[in-house]
């Protein structure tokens, strides 16, 4: 592989700084340009997730999950009053005995403890999307700028953050949250925080860095670098937006773990969260409703099925999207 | 190939180095003291706590408390444990560490095995039936919530069904009156378990060269043949009856990691395949008129097979947690319902021994999938 040196040799006389870019019609008509070719690979690629019907599946379950999410609000404000409906506070004095099973009044029933529990799985969709987006930001800014660096600049930054991912791909994730949220009080926001590092730094890191490296041989960026852009503008405008497309990829995957993790942490009670689908079943399990098998189906069936919809879904959406982010996975049509 | 490994080994030891570093000041780090909560614990006797308190140093300031640590923790002195009070760490770990790793190296085995098979079939067969049925059905496994599925696998077929233990290691009416304990019993299954391996491997190998002679079909019935012979030794040892209670319990365990964990090995053996169905060779191979199977296994499959070995690191990082999992809601005794419980005792010398315990699980199996690598790819040599 060939690897320029970082910096080209200036020649007395010639400016080290490049030109200040031309304002005005040029700029606009570029930044048109620009936008058209992306619209156009967008349409592209939009064509090609659109024959991929599990791809299509998971987006509409992704889009009616988000609408549950929107709804709890407007629900709250409307027709449900909070002294009955409050996802964790609430009570639902309408009904004789609890976990009452549903009725028109509770469609879903209520819990051991007398809460509503379709508001309960409405309130929890809010804050799964706010963790798993959250988890799934931080993860791929830090790789990406991890990725596109350690590309970059390779020798040592490289070897660093390399051994770093390695490290952390090697711990079990899972058994280190459940160690953590042993030592200290974990919120919604710790957990985003602590996944999003973790595989920040880890595995998605890596994949994004061997995309990086085949961007850094590209013809444009030594174009770039003859024309005197600097190691700043080269990463950032050249080879981060390249980067983008398989970053997105790598979102989808970290919010199914985010959400999965929630899940795992909660219902083992180990997390400082109020109300989650993990806590729902929790709430179930710890009062022994689980081996009551069917009959208490909707303490458990509820929160379980949204967490296995949704976590898959974005799996999914993440893999239909991988056809189009890798044309080799492509369907052949010879 | 030695020198590969002994670098391995020595990042090995760095790495673990690293998670020990990390428990230790994980531990230092929140809130409350854990040396005076250890030391001060009045649980303990006071000769007891003066001995605790030299062994750990607790009276000493932090860099030296964390080169103590560091000794006995590559000495193997993890502390006592709060839970288990008179018994060290390493004690309780010794016990259970063997009942995680046959758990978790059956369900790795045969969910790669499994996972391998499918993806094979559904890529070589795109968009028919199998592959929708697959493909979702697989993901929904992977993703599917862990505890609520162990616990419908336990409601099925323990609950309703009956055909398992609802969940433990052993059933105590079938051990009441046995002579020997449940891991001398536990030893022995697992020699049984490696000298059947070893035994297999060695029948297929021989019959292999063999069957370049021409006598390649009696592999499969003297493995057989070894696999039925040990069901009769284990009648006639006496400890037969209880080695088969542990067997009862293992079952639903197993299955149930196996099945959430086999549609990752899958999903990449489909992507890998498709990659590797477009090369030349596979064309060479269709051209000259080789059986469609004869290409899909030997010439296609073995190819894309490199990737997801490759990969395995993440899935055995996979069934690691999901044994962590699975050991609690089955109340299967090993390091992850070990490690579960420390955590809810706040057993912290517990929890920081398990910790180890599991991130070194994590190391070997993750060296050992990089020697495999070396094995199944002649074109690397670790130089």
């Amino acid at each position: 592989m060939i690897t320029p040196p970082p910096n080209y040799p200036t020649f007395p006389g010639e400016s080290p700084e490049p030109p200040p870019p031309e304002l005005g019609r040029g700029r606009f008509r570029l930044a048109l340009a620009r936008l058209r070719l992306a619209l156009r690979s967008f349409k592209n690629g939009w064509a090609i997730f659109l024959e991929s019907r599990i791809g299509l599946l998971s987006l509409a379950t992704i889009v009616i999950f988000a609408l549950m999410a929107i709804s709890h609000p407007i629900l709250m404000a409307t027709v449900w009053d909070a002294g009955t409906y409050d996802p964790v506070t609430g009570y639902a004095f309408d009904q004789i005995e609890q976990p009452a099973p549903p009725s028109w009044r509770h469609p879903l029933g209520t819990d051991p403890l007398g809460r509503d529990v379709l508001s309960q799985l409405l309130s929890s969709t809010r804050s799964e999307f706010i963790l798993g987006l959250t988890a799934a930001l931080v993860t791929v800014s830090i790789a990406t700028t991890v990725g596109a660096v350690a590309a970059y600049y390779g020798g040592l930054v490289d070897a660093f953050f390399m051994r770093l991912a390695d490290l952390i791909i090697a711990l079990p994730a899972i058994s280190l949250l459940i160690v953590l949220s042993a030592l200290f009080r974990l919120n919604f926001f710790h957990l985003a925080l602590i996944i999003g590092v973790l595989g920040g730094f880890g595995g998605t890191a890596i994949i994004l860095k061997s995309q990086a490296l085949s961007i850094k041989v590209k013809p444009y960026i030594e174009a770039a670098r003859v024309a005197g852009g600097s190691q700043f503008h080269i990463i950032l405008v050249h080879i981060i937006p390249n980067l983008l497309p398989l970053s997105l990829l790598y979102m989808m995957f970290t919010v199914t773990g985010a959400i999965f993790a929630e899940a795992i942490l909660s219902f083992l009670g180990l997390l400082d969260v109020r109300m989650s689908w993990g806590i729902m079943i929790h709430t179930a399990n710890t009062g022994g409703y689980l081996l009551g098998g069917t009959r208490y189906w909707w303490l458990i069936l509820p929160a379980g099925a949204s967490i296995t919809l949704l976590c898959s879904a974005f799996y999914l959406g993440g893999r239909a999207l991988d056809e189009v982010v890798n044309p080799r996975l492509r369907r052949q049509y010879d | 190939m030695t020198g590969y490994l002994v670098r391995r080994g020595g990042q090995i030891v760095l790495t673990l180095f690293l998670i020990v570093t990390l428990t230790f000041f994980l531990v230092q780090a929140q809130p409350g003291d854990y040396a005076a909560f250890y030391a001060f614990n009045p649980d303990l006797p006071a000769e007891v706590r003066e001995q605790i308190r030299a062994t750990f140093g607790l009276d000493k300031p932090l860099w030296q408390q964390y080169l103590i640590h560091l000794k006995n923790t590559f000495t193997g002195n993890f502390g006592v444990s709060f839970g288990h009070f008179p018994r060290p760490v390493i004690e309780v770990l010794a016990e259970r560490v063997p009942r995680t790793a046959v758990l978790f190296l059956t369900a790795t085995v045969a969910s790669f095995y499994t996972g391998f098979l499918l993806g094979k079939a559904i890529a070589w067969r795109r968009g028919g039936l199998l592959e929708y049925t697959a493909t979702i059905s697989g993901a929904t496994l992977f993703t599917v919530f862990t505890p609520a599925f162990a616990l419908m696998m336990i409601w099925v077929f323990a609950f309703k069904l009956g055909w398992f233990p609802v969940g433990k290691f052993l059933d105590p009416l079938v051990w009441r009156s046995a002579e020997v304990s449940a891991n001398y019993v536990f030893g022995f299954m697992l020699l049984t378990a490696a000298a059947f391996t070893v035994f297999a491997f060695l029948a297929l190998f021989v019959f292999r060269r063999a069957g370049r002679l021409g006598k390649g079909s009696l592999a499969l019935p003297v493995i057989l043949a070894g696999g039925l012979a040990i069901p009769l030794i284990w009648a006639f040892s006496g400890i037969g009856g209880l080695a088969l209670d542990i067997l009862k319990h293992m079952v639903l365990p197993i299955a149930t990691l196996t099945l959430i964990s086999f549609a990752g090995t899958m999903l990449l053996t489909r992507n890998s395949m498709l990659e590797t169905v477009r090369e030349d060779y596979v064309m060479a191979a269709r051209a000259k008129g080789l059986p469609e199977k004869l290409v899909r296994d030997r010439h296609a499959a073995r190819n894309a097979l490199l990737p997801v070995v490759t990969s395995l690191v993440y899935s055995l990082i996979f069934a690691i947690d999901g044994s962590v999992i699975i050991e609690g809601i089955f109340s299967w005794p090993g390091t992850g319902m070990t490690l579960l419980q420390a955590v809810r005792t706040e057993d912290l010398p517990l929890v920081m021994g398990a910790m180890v315990f599991i991130g070194l699980f994590a190391l070997i199996a993750h060296m050992i999938v990089d020697v495999l690598y070396v094995y199944l790819d002649p074109r690397i040599r670790y130089q």
